[in-house]
């Protein structure tokens, strides 16, 4: 890649993050001091006022930096990327979740990481060295090591966390790659990084942390399971 | 070429190795038919062994939860002095 300028558009959709939203942008401004970068923040409508406060966080740290772009209701992550994407001016983005299970302070990595490899997707994975997930019990991390092995053996997908939603894109590739993706929830996720590739594209993996502070209201029960297998057969039928 | 093709290939030509074992007669026939089964058990087991193993070695992070609770305080103290609302939700 050439020397031109690097701008990186962190896309965090939103919904009733009020809090968190806050704590993200002081982290993100924290760690990315000498980067050129704007947060996009797609909220769905938050009755909880996360708008008001994004608006607070506009005047302290300015409107060219965090963008709000909100849309009337939840509408889906995977709609919520691309209407974050319409506004991103950026040559690259950055999707992360709201609530602080993705920290900030892994975003130096994995600038740092597609600068080195030219990498077109660098996705960040939980299962190994380095990485590391807590706040899971052990039931979970059954089906999520179980949910894994399955999905490895059926897809071989080239990474080894295929639901992580951390990543960093070039922009032209998350265009490329979202127009093409159908799924939703958790299986979009896998949906992006599988098409991509498919497609052969570049992908490179960081290691990060995941905080489950949610405890207990991500359950993982029958359906969720019905959920997952439906989507790797669609995966392995469509890519 | 869609990955299932490439799955189905790959069966195809391990079926014909299967088929051609049978009619060469090297290995004694009665074990060649057994042969897909043990192909499935062994895959099954490796993949068994692979949940396991993976589930002794799933990297955990207790210390991360508490530098989160420290940046959290941290963002917390400053956008509070900045006149950010962050009363808890």
């Amino acid at each position: 890649m050439d020397a031109a300028k690097k701008k990186y558009s962190i896309i965090v959709p939103t919904y009733n993050e009020r809090l968190n939203i806050a704590l993200i942008v002081y982290l993100i401004f924290k760690h990315l001091r000498d980067v050129d970068f704007e947060i996009i923040v797609v909220d769905d409508g938050s009755p909880d006022g996360t708008q008001e406060v994004v608006k607070q966080l506009q005047t302290l740290y300015g409107e060219d930096r965090i963008l709000l772009r909100p849309r009337p209701k939840k509408l889906g992550l995977g709609t919520a990327y691309i209407h974050g994407l319409k506004h991103a001016s950026g040559n690259f983005v950055v999707i992360m979740d709201a609530d602080l299970s993705h920290h900030p302070k892994y975003l130096p990595s994995f600038i740092k990481k597609q600068l080195e490899t030219g990498a077109s997707i660098v996705t960040g994975t939980r299962y190994v060295k380095g990485g590391g997930v807590h706040g899971w019990n052990l039931m979970r991390k059954l089906t999520s090591r179980g949910a894994n092995v399955l999905a490895q053996t059926l897809l071989w997908p080239g990474v080894s966390d295929l639901t992580g939603s951390f990543r960093l894109y070039k922009k032209s590739v998350l265009e490329d790659v979202i127009s093409s993706c159908v799924s939703k929830g958790y299986v979009f996720q896998m949906e992006m990084i599988v098409r991509a590739s498919r497609k052969g594209y570049h992908i490179e993996e960081v290691p990060i942390t995941f905080v489950d502070r949610v405890f207990g209201s991500s359950k993982l029960g029958g359906s969720e399971i019905v959920e997952y297998l439906k989507g790797l057969v669609y995966l392995l039928m469509t890519t | 070429m869609k990955h299932v093709l490439k799955l189905f290939s790959l069966l195809v030509v391990i079926s014909a190795l299967w088929i051609g074992l049978l009619q060469a007669s090297i290995i004694p026939r009665s074990h060649t038919w057994l042969l897909p089964i043990y192909f499935i058990v062994s895959l099954g087991c490796y993949g068994l062994l692979m949940v396991g193993v993976g589930l002794m070695r799933f990297p955990t992070c207790p210390r991360e939860a508490l530098l989160l609770q420290k940046d959290i305080a941290e963002a917390k103290d400053f956008l509070k002095q900045k006149g950010v609302d962050v009363g808890s939700d």
